[in-house]
């Protein structure tokens, strides 16, 4: 599983618990990351989801190298790789593409395309017909299908993984949705786009209304259960966050492990010219900082 | 609480007028301090020492320790204030404003205004094609700048977050750098290629890289590292004006610095380090964010009874080898302060090249601060620990001067 940064879903559904989210976003030590990389930049190698790395794209080569292995392994596995409308810019987009085309590598590639890269529009962003096109110009099967229908997503991806093991080929999926938030807490999408629009896709197109009320006129959900849910997911939330915070922070001796395999002699003597510094000035370091 | 101060020392070379002056904040303590330094003297072209007459307008103050409030300054002060970020707008824009070939093409950085609001408004005054949005392609981009530049156009090529550049690198290094080489002069490059880099904003080890270290062995480029809103304005529009590329590192954490400068026009050299407190016992050298933490250990170390030198060289590459040696054969003892990695960073580059040439007038072996060899990480302690710290070099000058 290669993910961009909007996949938490994906590895929620894996099983990654609420207090590993808090965890990893708050950066303490018994988070995965040890507290390395940045907040929702998850990664678990017991539930097979790649450590997300920043850089556009660079995920999608990897895809293709992982499914590499799995098809020298003849494994019935499959890599899944997502991304957004605007990384479908980037060389390595189309680099990974080809290749994987090329060398027949298990991948279901996933765009999601939500119609923003930031502030910039798919119009500023490509003329192509949307990303679809792109998959069939490598000669990898593509399809569209609408983002915001679960039960569309869902048919559609167990197919593709399907076709994707069973003939041992790339596929590429072009699920159309659209970013209600804004791009990240540091962004004001309101500076460039209407409150309407947002409004708009927040409600009448909301995927998750939709499948709601498609769950409720089966009879197997009511309003009822949908405020307990709330309730204890609002309590689940707030309780890993209480916990994550209480945390201490990772070890000063975890900046310098894991750089290689061996703590090798330069950085030890780095690490160690860092404690002494420490110590003889503790008043201009944070304070509570585990050592 | 802060107060500034300008010195006038200037000399004409050929047609740009150069000013030296230095202000200081101390941006990263806990408190905000400010100690004011004179600036040394103009370096002087050999040869050509006529004083322009715009320059004498600038108003020389006496050297302040203390602040007084900023309501009484300002009002008879010449110049106005502004942030960093909007020094580097004013003179991107002015730029513009002067020569229609200028453009500017990045992520972002239309109506956005770019990550850190650098181009903010530009493309409502200059339209979208010369301020222009492109799709996320770093070596496309830069490689279209390039082009662009090779027919006449001088575009100056925003990276969102300098670590991006990377993307880039096969562009700068193997076109940006050679063409004028390899085309035996016909072909020139005048791009300007900017970002913020550095470390500081827990932004993670992606988006905290220090691309000085990679770029600075590519030949035919330039590097400058600016750190204050009046160097920031004057070498933008140096950067601009030069017909070789030009590489400008800006830092995430400077871009909301306050200084007040100049109304008049002026250029800075894009080959000239930066006095910002002379001294007599030890030559610091230093750039962009760390000059402050040097300058708060200068604080320090006055307490104490040393007299450092500070000098932000400013120019990474090349380095301005004349006032740093004119320092070293002052002070016999140099330390470089960097926020590159130990292994291969501006600090070992420098290291090499003072060994080389001013090895006779050391008094002692050189010695240099950086960040250590490892990603830089996203927890805010491990993150603080990666930076040099003040008292890290308070610690260095002591045993320098032993």
């Amino acid at each position: 599983m290669y993910s961009l940064y909007r996949e938490p879903g994906v590895l929620l559904w894996r099983g990654f618990t609420m207090q590993e989210f808090a965890n990893q976003c708050f950066g303490n030590n018994i988070g995965h990351g040890k507290g390395r990389q940045m907040p929702i930049h998850y990664g678990s190698k017991k539930l097979n989801y790649i450590t997300i790395s920043s850089p556009l794209a660079t995920q999608l080569p990897q895809a293709v190298g992982m499914a590499y292995s799995l098809k020298m392994d003849k494994k019935d596995a499959c890599v899944v790789a997502f991304f957004g409308d605007g990384t479908t810019s980037e060389g390595d987009f189309h680099a990974a593409l080809n290749f994987a085309a090329v060398m027949d590598a298990p991948v279901v590639f996933i765009c999601r395309n939500n119609g923003w890269a930031i502030s910039t529009q798919v119009t500023e962003q490509f003329r192509s017909d949307g990303v679809v096109v792109k998959g069939q110009a490598y000669g990898i099967p593509s399809i569209r299908v609408d983002g915001n229908d679960a039960l569309a997503v869902y048919n559609v991806v167990r197919s593709a993984r399907e076709t994707a093991i069973n003939e041992q080929r790339p596929i590429l999926i072009e699920a159309m949705t659209y970013r209600v938030s804004h791009h990240s807490t540091s962004d004001d999408s309101t500076k460039y786009r209407s409150k309407d629009v947002i409004e708009y896709w927040n409600t009448v197109h909301s995927p998750i209304t939709r499948l709601r009320n498609w769950v409720e006129r089966k009879g197997w959900w009511s309003d009822k259960e949908e405020s307990e849910l709330r309730i204890h997911t609002m309590k689940q939330v707030k309780h890993a966050i209480d916990e994550a915070e209480k945390e201490e922070m990772p070890l000063l001796r975890d900046m310098f492990t894991d750089v290689y395999d061996d703590l090798p002699s330069n950085l030890m003597e780095q690490e160690t010219l860092v404690r002494e510094t420490i110590q003889r000035h503790p008043k201009d370091f944070p304070k509570d900082m585990p050592l | 609480m802060a107060s500034i101060f300008q010195g006038v020392g200037a000399a004409t070379s050929l047609d740009t007028k150069k000013f030296q002056l230095s202000s200081l904040r101390s941006v990263t303590g806990r408190k905000a301090s400010c100690v004011v330094m004179r600036s040394g003297g103009a370096k002087m072209d050999g040869g050509s020492n006529q004083i322009s007459g715009r320059a004498d307008q600038l108003v020389t103050n006496a050297v302040a320790t203390k602040a007084d409030t900023p309501a009484a300054s300002t009002a008879s002060k010449p110049g106005h204030e502004l942030l960093l970020f909007e020094a580097l707008r004013e003179g991107l824009e002015e730029e513009m404003e002067r020569d229609a070939r200028v453009c500017v093409m990045g992520e972002d950085v239309g109506h956005y205004g770019g990550s850190y609001k650098v181009t903010k408004g530009l493309a409502e005054k200059y339209g979208d094609l010369r301020v222009l949005d492109t799709p996320i392609a770093e070596n496309s981009f830069t490689g279209m700048g390039i082009g662009a530049a090779m027919t006449g156009l001088r575009p100056i090529i925003e990276g969102m977050n300098m670590g991006f550049l990377l993307l880039a690198f096969n562009q700068i290094s193997n076109n940006c750098g050679m063409l004028h080489y390899t085309s035996g002069g016909q072909f020139k490059i005048p791009v300007v290629i900017r970002g913020p880099g550095g470390v500081g904003r827990q932004l993670g080890a992606e988006h905290s890289q220090r691309l000085e270290s990679y770029f600075q062995s590519i030949p035919g480029i330039q590097m400058v590292a600016c750190s204050t809103p009046y160097n920031a304005k004057g070498l933008m529009k140096a950067a601009i004006r030069s017909d070789n590329p030009v590489i400008l590192f800006e830092h995430v954490l400077l871009y909301n610095l306050k200084e007040r400068i100049p109304d008049e026009e002026y250029v800075l050299n894009l080959e000239e380090a930066e006095m910002v407190r002379p001294g007599e016992h030890v030559t610091i050298l230093t750039y962009s964010r760390m000059r402050y933490h040097v300058m708060q250990a200068a604080k320090t170390l006055v307490n104490k009874g040393y007299d450092p030198e500070v000098i932000d060289i400013r120019s990474l590459k090349p380095f301005d080898l004349y006032t740093i040696g004119n320092s070293i054969k002052k002070t016999h003892r140099v330390l470089i302060v960097e926020e590159c990695m130990r292994t291969g960073g501006i600090g070992a580059s420098l290291t090499a090249a003072i060994t080389e040439n001013f090895h006779d007038y050391l008094d002692a072996p050189i010695m240099c601060l950086s960040s250590q060899d490892v990603p830089t990480p996203y927890a805010g302690t491990l993150e603080e620990w990666t930076v040099v710290q003040p008292p890290q070099i308070v610690a260095a000058v002591e045993q320098l001067c032993r």
